[in-house]
Order: C-alpha cells, then sequence, then structure tokens
C-alpha cells in the first residue's frame, strides 16, 4: 500500500511541468494587470509623488505598454526595484516589463536572459559635485572619493576614466540612490556620479541645490532602456513597438490632445499608426487601436519628454541625443507599414 | 464480525517495530530528495531555457570597480570577481573579530556591573542593557552612521594629532608601517619572546605548587615581550619606517585609513551584542552558589580575588554556550552593513557582483556557504572550549 502511493508521488512528481512563464503578452491579458518594475525614486524617471502616484518617463513607458495591451494606462502595478534586485526580478517573473533607467549593455543583453526592447533614453554618465571644492571639470578630481549607487554601470566606468586618465579615486557604494545622495549630503564624498539626468533630479534634492553643480564631463554612453525576459518575441515586438509608437506619433504630429481628430486624418502613415488602415496591431497580438490608445492616454514620446525631464519639468533637460533623428538626435523609430 | 486478534509477533518485516521505524525513515529521506531534485532540477530547466549563463567562471573575469577598504592587494583594473570575493570575506572577518573581542570586553564589564552593589553603577548597567537591547540593529547601525558622519569634519578641518593621526568624515588616518628587510628578525623575536614567556609561566607555576613562592610573573613577561623586539629592532637596523598620511587636493594619500562605515558598524554591533554578553554573563553569575561566594569571604579573599578565582571560573560553564550564539549572532548581523556600504561579503559579493554578472544562483549559494562555515567554525571552537572548562571527574 505505502508502495503504491510512494510510486504514484514519483510519477506525480516527474509528470508536474515545470514551472515557466512562456507567454507573457496572454498572462497579462489574463491578469489584466502589467506589473511593470521602476526604481525606488528617481525624479523624471520613476518616482511616486506626495499622493502615491508614479510620474516619470519610464512610468509612461509602462502606462504606454499598459494602454496597446489592455486599453487602460492605470492598469499598472508598480513595482520599486533597487538597482541590484531588478534584473533577477525579471528573471523570475516577478514582473512583466523593466522600466528602470538600465543601461543597456552586452553582458546584460547576452547573459542575463534578458533582451533590451529598444532605448527610451540616451544618457551619459557624469559628476554632481559640491560648488565649494572650486573644480570646474573631472579632470581636476584626482585623488577625489565618490559616491555611488551598488550595482550599476556607473561603478565599471568610473574606474574605467580614472585609470584612463592616471588619476586616483576612492569608491564609497551604496545600496539606493537616497542613501547615495545622503552620503554626498553629510560630506563622505567629494562627488556623486551617476547618469547625468539622475544627477539633475538629486541636485534638486539637495537642500540648497545652488551650492552643487553638474560638472560638463560625459564620461560614458548609457542607452536607457525597457527590458524584457529573453525567449518570448510576441511580449518583445509588443514592448519595442510601443516604444516606436510613441516615437512615429511625434514625427507625424500626432498628440494626445489631436489624437482623436487625427483619427479622420487622409495620410497613410498617420492612419497605419492608428490602426484606421493596416493590421499592425493584429499581428502583435493586440486590437487594431493599440497605438491610438498610447498617444490619446500617455501622450507622443516629446510630451512624456517635456511632462517628465523636459523643458516643462523642473529638471530642464535639454533634449539633446534625444531629439528626433530628423531634428538632430538619435531617436529612430522603425515605419510602420 | 471483526474478532480476529491482530498478530502483534507476526513474522511480516514490517510487524518488527525497529524495521518499521527505518523502513519510514528511509521513505521520509527519499521523498525529501525526490523534492530536492525535482526543484534543482526545475531551476536548471529554467534557467536554461531563459538563455541564463551558469557555473562559476565569472569568478575569472575582471570586476573593474573600485572598493574603499581592502585588506588584499585589490586592483580595481586586474582584480577578478574572486579577488572580490576575498576580500569581502576578509572584510566581513575584520569586523566579526572585532566586534566579538569589544562585545566581549564590553559584555563582561557591564555584566559584572548589573550586580554591583553600587547602585549607580548597577542601574546604568542596567538602563544601558535594556535600551540597546530593544532596538533593532539596523536601525543602530544607521544611527551611528549617521552620528559618525555627522560629528565628523571635512578632510580640510580634520582633527590632528601630533600632525601622524588624523580623524575627519573620511575616517581615521594612522601612520602605514613599511617593513623593509630584516622585519622578519623582529617578528621572529616576538615569537621566540612569546615561547619564553609561555615556559616561564609553566616554571613559575610548578615552583608555587612545590615551594609556594610567588614569582612576579607579570613584571618579567611583559619586560620578555617588549625588549626583546625592541633590541633586535635596533641591532638590525631600524628596518620599520612609517608613512604618515597627508593632505593632498581633496582628501589625505598615504597612511592607512580606517572607514567611517566601519567605525559605525563596529559601534553597532559591539554595543548591540554586549547587551545580551552582559545578561549570559549576569546569569552565569547568578547561577553560582552563594555558599560559594561565602565560603571565599570566610576565607578572607578580597572581593576581586572571590570574582576571579572563585566566581568567574565557575560562572563561565554557564555563560559559555549562550555567548557562542551570540558570537555567530555579531557575524551574522554583519551582513547588515549593506545599509550603511561598509565593503563586506554581502555588499561586495551578492550585491555588486551579483548585479555585474546576474548569476544570482551560484553567487548567493557562495555567500550562504562562507557564512555557514564562518558559524560552524566559532561553534566548533568555543565548544572545544566548553568540554575544557566542563566540570571534569564529578
Amino acid at each position: 500500500m505505502k508502495v503504491t502511493k510512494l510510486a504514484l508521488l514519483v510519477g506525480l512528481t516527474a509528470a508536474i511541468p515545470s514551472l515557466s512563464h512562456a507567454d507573457t503578452l496572454q498572462d497579462v491579458m489574463e491578469k489584466d494587470v502589467l506589473n511593470c518594475g521602476v526604481s525606488t525614486g528617481i525624479p523624471g524617471f520613476s518616482a511616486a509623488d506626495s499622493k502615491g502616484v508614479w510620474k516619470g518617463i519610464d512610468v509612461d513607458m509602462c502606462r504606454s505598454v499598459a494602454s496597446a495591451v489592455l486599453g487602460d494606462a492605470s492598469k499598472v502595478k508598480y513595482i520599486p526595484l533597487t538597482a541590484k534586485e531588478r534584473f533577477t526580478a525579471l528573471q523570475s517573473g516577478e514582473i512583466d516589463l523593466l522600466a528602470r533607467s538600465s543601461t543597456w549593455t552586452a553582458t546584460r543583453d547576452t547573459s542575463l536572459g534578458l533582451n533590451f526592447a529598444g532605448v527610451n533614453y540616451y544618457d551619459g554618465q557624469g559628476f554632481l559635485i559640491s560648488k565649494k571644492l572650486g573644480v570646474t571639470s573631472a579632470k581636476e578630481l584626482d585623488g577625489a572619493t565618490f559616491c555611488i549607487q551598488a550595482g550599476t554601470t556607473s561603478e565599471l566606468n568610473l574606474t574605467d576614466y580614472f585609470k584612463s586618465n592616471g588619476m586616483e579615486y576612492k569608491a564609497v557604494t551604496y545600496d539606493t540612490s537616497g542613501q547615495t545622495i545622503d552620503g554626498f549630503k553629510k560630506g563622505r564624498c567629494d562627488a556623486v556620479t551617476s547618469d547625468a539626468s539622475q544627477l539633475y533630479g538629486l541636485k534638486l534634492k539637495m537642500d540648497d541645490p545652488n551650492t552643487v553643480m553638474v560638472l560638463p564631463e560625459i564620461i560614458s554612453k548609457e542607452p536607457l532602456g525597457p527590458v524584457v525576459r529573453q525567449g518570448d518575441d510576441n511580449w518583445f515586438n509588443v514592448v519595442r513597438w510601443s516604444l516606436f509608437a510613441a516615437l512615429e506619433a511625434e514625427e507625424l504630429g500626432v498628440t494626445s490632445s489631436n489624437a482623436e481628430a487625427m483619427m479622420k486624418s487622409e495620410n497613410p502613415s498617420i492612419k497605419r499608426l492608428l490602426g484606421t488602415t493596416g493590421n499592425a496591431g493584429e499581428n502583435l497580438g493586440l486590437k487594431s487601436d493599440w497605438a491610438y490608445q498610447i498617444v490619446k492616454q500617455v501622450g507622443n514620446y516629446s510630451e512624456m519628454f517635456d511632462k517628465n525631464v523636459g523643458k516643462d519639468s523642473p529638471l530642464n533637460i535639454d533634449r539633446g541625443l534625444n531629439k528626433l533623428w530628423n531634428q538632430g538626435g538619435l531617436m529612430y523609430a522603425m515605419p510602420i507599414r | 464480525m471483526n474478532n480476529k486478534q491482530l498478530p502483534i509477533d507476526g513474522k511480516g518485516f514490517l510487524n518488527n517495530p525497529q524495521h518499521r521505524a527505518v523502513f519510514f525513515q528511509i521513505i521520509a529521506l527519499i521523498a525529501v530528495i525526490l523534492c530536492a531534485f525535482y526543484f534543482a532540477n526545475n531551476m536548471f530547466d529554467n534557467i536554461e531555457k531563459r538563455g541564463i549563463t551558469t557555473g562559476f567562471s565569472f569568478l575569472d573575469n575582471t570586476a573593474g570597480f573600485g572598493i574603499s577598504q581592502t585588506l588584499t592587494n585589490y586592483d580595481d583594473g586586474t582584480s577578478t570577481y574572486f579577488d572580490v570575493f576575498i576580500v569581502g570575506l576578509l572584510n566581513t572577518l575584520l569586523v566579526s573579530i572585532l566586534g566579538i573581542i569589544f562585545a566581549s570586553i564590553l559584555g563582561l564589564l557591564v555584566g559584572i556591573g548589573r550586580l554591583s552593589n553600587n547602585f549607580l553603577i548597577s542601574k546604568l548597567s542596567l538602563i544601558y542593557i535594556e535600551t540597546f537591547r530593544n532596538i533593532p540593529i539596523l536601525l543602530q547601525i544607521l544611527f551611528w552612521y549617521n552620528v559618525v558622519l555627522a560629528a565628523l569634519p571635512s578632510p580640510r578641518q580634520s582633527m590632528n594629532y601630533l600632525d601622524s593621526v588624523f580623524l575627519n568624515n573620511r575616517g581615521l588616518l594612522i601612520p602605514e608601517p613599511i617593513f623593509e628587510s630584516g622585519s622578519s628578525a623582529i617578528l621572529i623575536s616576538f615569537i621566540i619572546a612569546v615561547a619564553a614567556v609561555f615556559y616561564l609561566t609553566r616554571w613559575s607555576r610548578k615552583r608555587h605548587d612545590k615551594t609556594g613562592e610567588e614569582f612576579p610573573l607579570i613584571k618579567v613577561s611583559l619586560a620578555i615581550l617588549i625588549l626583546a623586539p625592541t633590541l633586535v629592532y635596533f641591532i638590525v637596523g631600524q628596518p620599520i619606517s612609517a608613512v604618515y598620511p597627508e593632505l593632498k587636493g581633496f582628501n589625505f594619500r598615504g597612511g592607512l585609513a580606517i572607514i567611517p562605515e566601519l567605525l559605525a558598524l563596529l559601534f553597532a554591533l559591539s554595543i548591540y551584542t554586549a547587551t545580551y554578553i552582559a545578561e549570559a554573563v549576569r546569569a552565569g553569575i547568578e547561577a553560582v552558589p552563594k555558599g560559594q561566594k561565602e565560603a571565599a569571604k570566610a576565607l578572607g579573599l578580597k572581593d576581586h580575588i572571590i570574582l576571579s578565582k572563585v566566581v568567574l571560573p565557575q560562572a563561565l560553564r554557564v555563560i559559555i554556550p549562550p555567548v557562542i550564539n551570540q558570537f555567530l549572532n555579531l557575524t551574522k548581523n554583519s551582513s547588515l552593513a549593506t545599509a550603511i556600504g561598509y565593503p563586506e561579503l554581502v555588499t561586495l559579493f551578492s550585491g555588486t557582483t551579483l548585479n555585474q554578472v546576474g548569476q544570482a544562483i551560484e553567487i548567493i549559494l557562495m555567500t550562504m556557504a562562507v557564512y555557514l562555515t564562518i558559524s560552524i567554525v566559532i561553534s566548533l571552537l568555543l565548544n572545544w572550549v566548553n568540554a575544557k572548562m566542563a566540570i571534569k571527574g564529578r
């Protein structure tokens, strides 16, 4: 009797299929909510405001995907992650999409079982220093101590930069960006180094933002973008084209306020984008108005940029590399046709 | 009709209670192994499906990030992830060993103070224990870190002692000794001195047992320990020099720096763990029968002799087991340093390295193995001490 039960147990164990998340798109549609991994608070990228509402250009990436897939930008569950936790959270299936200003590197793209779906912000690493130091260039920082967030590409770039310039430095590594800026405030280090966009945000967290400055040097390439699990091509496509749709909308002059009127437009590119002709949505496994929902509910790329990090935000960062390709920037959406 | 008698002494294999017990244990063991096998299998299956790299070959890759405190010759340009592992391990051991030493001393003093007849001392000890024992250790670490950083001046306004020791919010800077050729002679002379003191102690004890004569052991030992290496130092031509810390640009260069993270962590861990050790000490002392103390007093022994020769040796038997646990706790609590950026094993290896490499399972396994090993070693060591201290032949 016991033996049969045991045999049954062994048989069952062997028969249970291993747990995995093969079809994220279907999962998200069934749950009717998108689990999106964001930062624990990087102003302009992903940060909860005083009312607990998440805002930022990465948050808008989550909202775009939710609009395209679920038709509702608010159906997002935000999961704040530290730099250390982010990739594990995505690998383990805790989140469906990671939009947490993550730099696209070869190692991350090839060895973590992840794929970068595109670039939603071209960034570079810079230095935030106290004006008291009287330093005007990063080349004068020989011997300085830096506060850095653990597990970022900033740690590696800093070493490269100082080695190649024959300078010495010391690094104090903290877990979160909050602790990093705290260490800087208390004088544990001479400078903070991170992606330049984050430094503008951290500057606002200082008691008196006028006592600090961002140095002009940019020491690295930091293409930041949304990340998905490898091996789920359909979901990868959905995220990639959600990003392209916002860029294409800017290029075609479709905004959240004129999207409804644009539905009647005779421009064939706009018609394909908004789904009045063509079958882009159907091929992605989405409704035909997927891109319309993104633009209507979240906005096109320039709206996202200006509202969160650009001229309409306290950060007031110049578009720079993040301009469209036809305006001198790097932002280029593949054609929707 | 169910009156058939059960075969109490039947011949079946399972009718023997001993066989039955073994049989069920084997079944349970197989079930556990199968379960573990299933989970492991599932894990590897999923890892392979997602194209995540596995294995330990990442340990040979160049790490390429800076670390604020390294006890080895770590170079942020060429050292590998394995070097990072070693640096983290040593930093963990450093803070644990120093913490255990300080916590033991403080705990012993406070534990004795708690039993003092002096009202002020005993109440102060009580307040200390009750306050620090009841505040979470993580909060205390953050508290001391903020106190250390807030209380200390910037490098340019450093507190300065004799132009050789500096204290500022980058840490405590002390001259770094440089050992040139001939230094080993000093080390050898010191070892010989220690051996000499060891034999002197045995000899004086034997003589004391035989003749009852006292030998001024402490004074003579100290003289040997200090004089011998000093003499050799001058004979071989002063081979040890020092590099003094010097303010250059933003920071001090040269010298040894004790970083504020280490100071804060050491402070917090020692103060917190000492409260538990103090309570263990108190419990141990109170466990010694009153008659022992009274008998010692009746013999005319002084109070400090009673404590050191009569009470403590007996109390130690009660004290050691709970204190072992506290040493283990202190070591494990040192991983909370990740909150203030002290570069110990968890921060460096399962923090930064994990994020750069992304191989969570291997890295977490290695980290867990380290803590397990450290804990087992401490446990074995103190169990051995405990066995030596135990009452013999009673």
